[in-house]
């Protein structure tokens, strides 16, 4: 923030005499309070601002930092293109061999290779042109060769066409990992990992779909390892053979030459192609069969299955015994149950007997009451009168229950003559009352 | 919102300016805004929607449906988002959809016969705004080829919380995510500010300024007063008035048509009694004054606009001047009570800048300039032809701050806007160097209410040479009124009020004085060459303390001094 200085127009008053301050300063002052404001957080400069105030930087200090910073971007950019070494036989190759050059070395770019940008390629052919130009080489007194120049012209004439540079990515051998052996990976532990990782990541450069998942280490989730060996089992491939075909003849004379040659390309693409899928199949099936998450997965999943398993049965046999239990349970009370009712069917009986001796007594009583009560007649009875009377005794009796009978013997205790009549009189009305009897039935108490 | 962020680099974020009538989005190339057309061509987009036997309508084409399906047509409700229904005013929906209370009074809503048949639907405020953010999205998204996932919306000043997660809400729903929200004014003014960045091609920090951004919309105004100091920008003050705004002049000119309407056709029906009468009124009105900010005439044409009449009329511009002459003042009143309430006066702001659709009025950047001094710079397309076109300025910082912090971490952008970071002191009093005699006169190097820390460089040229003083010292603004004493009224307020029958009595002149107060520090500078010129750097520090450096240029060495920190 390099703002422009202040232009002021004023007179400057020249010194007074006499002044002096030491180094020429004379602090009076300080500022006055300030008011506290928000700014806005918007625009370029308050951004600028931001910066300072969280990083604490002063103004000079964040300038400084910020030139150095777009300094840097520069540098960066030079610093990515390494100039590789240039193997002198490359530099001796013939221009019509291009079908077995390597163009990633040819350009310098053997590292890099499929990830190389287009704008890679632009710089190293670039670079490699201003090295390896024809005029310059005739510029220094060398012969004229022009052979490795053609080769750089082929390499980007290749590698810049997108169709043809698949072609070429295809059968970039150069790019390809072979995987570790077993032997390798077995003697370490963590060594799977390592060593499988690269494998898969160059593989992955055929694939359509991008990004490809990666390989991952030891104790990468189930998820992952599955949603990788599923992308890799249905691994949508773009590899194709072209680049290996033999040279069709392009002159017209016979045809069925050129034909027979063209079938014959097709059939070893095709042919290459279905080599290339079995041996992705197998590659993954090694793999998989190496892979220790997998195996670490399935013994989780067997011992998640065993512990579903023994819980089942546990469950199982807490149930039976509680059944056992249960049975025992009932079976003991069922025994206690008969032989208390067994007891009180005796006692029942027994008492049944008393009252059915009491009953019989009671109305024993009864009856020698209207006897003693002189058959509730007037004076003398007449046989009638006491053939009446021991009737209605009776039907009175017969009309009683046993705690009735109880009742009235025991208001009779104790009683003769008109007493007892009013006893059986009382008796009566609380039947016909209660509607055991009718009004009139029994005429000697109504 | 963390799950984006690991995709920083490749977002492509716009800028949103969602007003209550027209809303625009607008993109950054080459560090220079541009406003983004949508399919049928328009830069302002009505922000209405419109449901036509189950179809959506947006823009435009539902503001054209206010006349014949007023009911499914939503207008104006974008003030009504993070609101109940108590606080809303829904003055400016009486000739569209009208809101209704949903969720318990707690938020607003509109019913709406969204599809061909079946029931009609409620819709909330949330959900209208999703739809059409989600429209404006994807006109944004087919202008650039890109999917457009990240926004800065700008907002009036006195958004609510609320209001802002609401449209947060809001804006995620329709596949946006919100960067940063930033107040309307302050987004007009760095589009501006960027815009005569460009034309001078100057780099570094714009000038130090105190401007009064004036929002005037179509339902409402906002006018804000804002400190801008080396690009950063303080707010002052700020005045909101919900009534006053392009639909008061459009009013006006309703009026008059339908009362001429009334004199032709002295037996039809008041077309202002009918709904649809009014509403295609309203229309042509508004035309008829964008119009007018054009050329000299315009017509009114309306067919079959009450009974069955056809309506024409033409109004010239003075007419329209005249008949709005009201609502002119009523604006201009409005920016002074802002500079009142910052405690300034008119002679203190140095830049006026229009923004929103009624700017492009002529009348009111004139009316502008009377209120202001000569000195003050109004930015409209009438004043000045560099102006920015006011509806898209708002748009267009939004735009830049976009792309701004289109890189940057939520946490980041957060962290830059929370108190921590944007509250800071402000200078009370202005710095500068007292000179003169006695050390009365004053200049300015550095303005009252500028945020520290700050660092500011001035030269003076000494033409004697020898030794000088430098004396540093705050200085205080004064309103000098000579010939009248009749202090707060400025001249320009006889002009709008013609009825002022004082306009003989001779005009008095105000002036800004600059009057040294408290000396900070004296330094001494020796031997400076004839013609020589002095340089002297202020740096005020986060602390409040003082570094002064002085020297002359081009020699070597130089006074180096400081002063303590103010104490709380």
């Amino acid at each position: 923030m390099a703002a422009a200085a202040i232009q002021l127009k004023t007179a400057l008053p020249s010194l007074p005499d006499g002044w002096s301050a030491e180094k020429d300063f004379k602090p009076m002052g300080s500022l006055s309070q300030p008011t506290s404001r928000a700014i806005e957080p918007v625009g370029p400069h308050f951004l600028a601002h931001a910066r300072r105030k969280r990083h604490k930087r002063t103004f000079s200090e964040d300038e400084r930092i910020q030139a150095e910073k777009s300094a840097k971007k520069t540098e960066d950019e030079d610093v990515g293109e390494i100039s590789e070494p240039e193997d002198p036989m490359m530099l001796q190759r013939e221009a019509k061999d291009w079908k077995s050059q390597d163009h990633y070395a040819v350009l310098g770019l053997s590292k890099k290779r499929w990830r190389a940008t287009e704008e890679d390629i632009k710089k190293a052919h670039r670079k490699k042109v201003l090295k390896h130009h024809p005029d310059k080489k005739a510029a220094h007194g060398q012969e004229e060769n022009d052979q490795f120049f053609k080769c750089i012209q082929r390499a980007t004439d290749i590698l810049q066409d997108p169709v043809k540079r698949r072609q070429f990515d295809s059968v970039d051998e150069n790019a390809d990992k072979e995987p570790p052996s077993k032997k390798d990976v077995q003697k370490k532990p963590g060594n799977l990992y390592k060593l499988y990782g690269p494998v898969f990541e160059a593989e992955g450069r055929f694939s359509k779909k991008q990004p490809v998942p990666q390989f991952g280490g030891a104790d990468a989730s189930r998820e992952h390892v599955e949603a990788f060996y599923n992308f890799w089992y249905n691994f949508d491939s773009w590899r194709t053979f072209e680049y290996l075909d033999e040279d069709v003849p392009d002159d017209n004379e016979n045809r069925d030459q050129k034909r027979h040659q063209e079938r014959k390309n097709q059939n070893a693409r095709k042919k290459r192609k279905a080599e290339d899928n079995q041996r992705l199949r197998k590659l993954l099936d090694d793999t998989m069969a190496l892979d220790e998450r997998i195996k670490k997965f399935r013994q989780e999943g067997n011992k998640e299955k065993n512990k579903k398993r023994e819980e089942k049965e546990a469950a199982e046999k807490a149930a039976k015994e509680e059944a056992q239990r249960k049975k025992e349970e009932d079976e003991r009370l069922a025994k206690e149950k008969e032989v208390a009712d067994k007891a009180s069917r005796e006692e029942g009986k027994k008492a049944k007997e008393a009252a059915k001796n009491a009953a019989k007594k009671n109305k024993r009583t009864i009856r020698n009451a209207a006897k003693d009560g002189n058959y509730f007649a007037e004076g003398e009875p007449s046989p009638k009168d006491i053939d009446q009377a021991l009737q209605d005794t009776d039907a009175l009796i017969l009309k009683l229950d046993a705690d009735e009978l109880a009742a009235v013997t025991s208001k009779l205790q104790g009683k003769s003559g008109a007493d007892v009549k009013a006893v059986f009189q009382a008796e009566t009305k609380r039947l016909v009352e209660a509607g055991k009897a009718k009004d009139g039935e029994l005429k000697t108490f109504s | 919102m963390n799950a984006e962020d690991g995709d920083q680099a490749s977002r492509t974020a716009i800028g949103i300016s969602f007003g209550n009538s027209y809303s625009s989005i607008a993109y950054t190339v080459d560090e220079k805004a541009e406003v983004i057309a949508n399919e049928e061509g328009d830069r302002q987009i009505p922000s209405i929607l419109s449901y036509v036997s189950g179809e959506e309508f947006q823009g435009t084409q539902a503001k054209a449906q206010i006349i014949r399906n007023p009911r499914n047509t939503i207008a104006y409700f974008r003030d009504f988002l993070g609101k109940s229904f108590k606080e809303i005013d829904p003055t400016p929906c009486h000739a569209s959809a009208h809101p209704v209370e949903i969720d318990g009074g707690k938020s607003v809503g509109f019913t709406v016969q969204e599809t061909e048949e079946g029931e009609k639907s409620t819709l909330s405020v949330s959900e209208v705004t999703t739809r059409h953010l989600r429209r404006l999205r994807q006109s944004a998204s087919d202008y650039l080829g890109k999917d457009v996932v990240a926004t800065v919306i700008t907002i009036p000043s006195d958004f609510s919380d609320s209001q802002k997660s609401a449209l947060t809400a809001a804006a995620k729903a329709a596949g946006l995510d919100v960067l940063q929200f930033i107040p309307e004014p302050i987004s007009s003014l760095l589009a501006h500010d960027a815009k005569q960045q460009l034309s001078e091609s100057s780099s570094g920090a714009p000038k130090d300024k105190t401007v009064v951004v004036a929002d005037l919309g179509g339902t409402r105004s906002d006018i804000s007063v804002v400190a801008s100091r080396g690009g950063i920008y303080s707010t002052l003050a700020t005045v909101h008035d919900y009534e006053l705004g392009g639909s008061s002049l459009d009013q006006v000119l309703i009026e008059y048509a339908a009362k001429e309407f009334m004199k032709k056709n002295k037996n039809a029906t008041d077309p202002k009694s009918n709904a649809r009468s009014l509403a295609k009124l309203t229309i042509e009105a508004e035309n008829v004054k964008k119009a007018l900010s054009i050329g000299q005439t315009a017509a009114f044409s309306i067919e079959s606009l009450s009974d069955g009449i056809d309506f024409s009329l033409t109004v010239n511009r003075t007419r329209f001047e005249l008949l709005a002459n009201k609502v002119v003042a009523s604006f201009g009143r409005l920016i002074q009570s802002a500079v009142q309430k910052a405690g300034l006066d008119v002679l203190d702001i140095d830049t006026v800048l229009l923004a929103g659709g009624s700017s492009h009025i002529p009348k009111l950047s004139s009316s502008m300039q009377s209120i202001f001094p000569e000195s003050t710079a109004v930015v409209a397309p009438a004043a000045s032809a560099s102006a920015v076109n006011p509806s898209e300025l708002v748009s267009r910082g939004a735009a830049i701050q976009a792309s701004l912090i289109s890189e940057f971490e939520h946490s980041d952008i957060e962290g830059s806007t929370e108190a921590v970071v944007t509250v800071t002191p402000h200078l009370q009093k202005a710095l500068g160097l007292a000179s003169g005699k006695d050390g009365e006169q004053f200049s300015l190097i550095i303005n009252a209410d500028t945020p520290v820390p700050v660092r500011r460089t001035a030269q003076v040229s000494v033409a004697d040479g020898g030794d000088v003083l430098l004396r540093i010292a705050e200085g205080e603004r004064e309103i000098k009124v000579t010939k009248e004493e009749k202090p707060q009224t400025n001249g320009a307020k006889g002009e709008d009020d013609s009825d002022d029958d004082s306009d003989d009595e001779p005009e008095e002149v105000r002036e800004k004085v600059w009057k040294a107060g408290k000396v900070l520090a004296e330094a001494g500078i020796k031997g400076v060459k004839k013609g020589g010129k002095v340089e002297i750097q202020i740096n005020v520090n986060t602390d409040l303390s003082v570094t002064v450096v002085a020297r002359e240029v081009g020699g070597k060495g130089g006074v180096r001094g400081e002063l303590e920190a103010t104490k709380a």
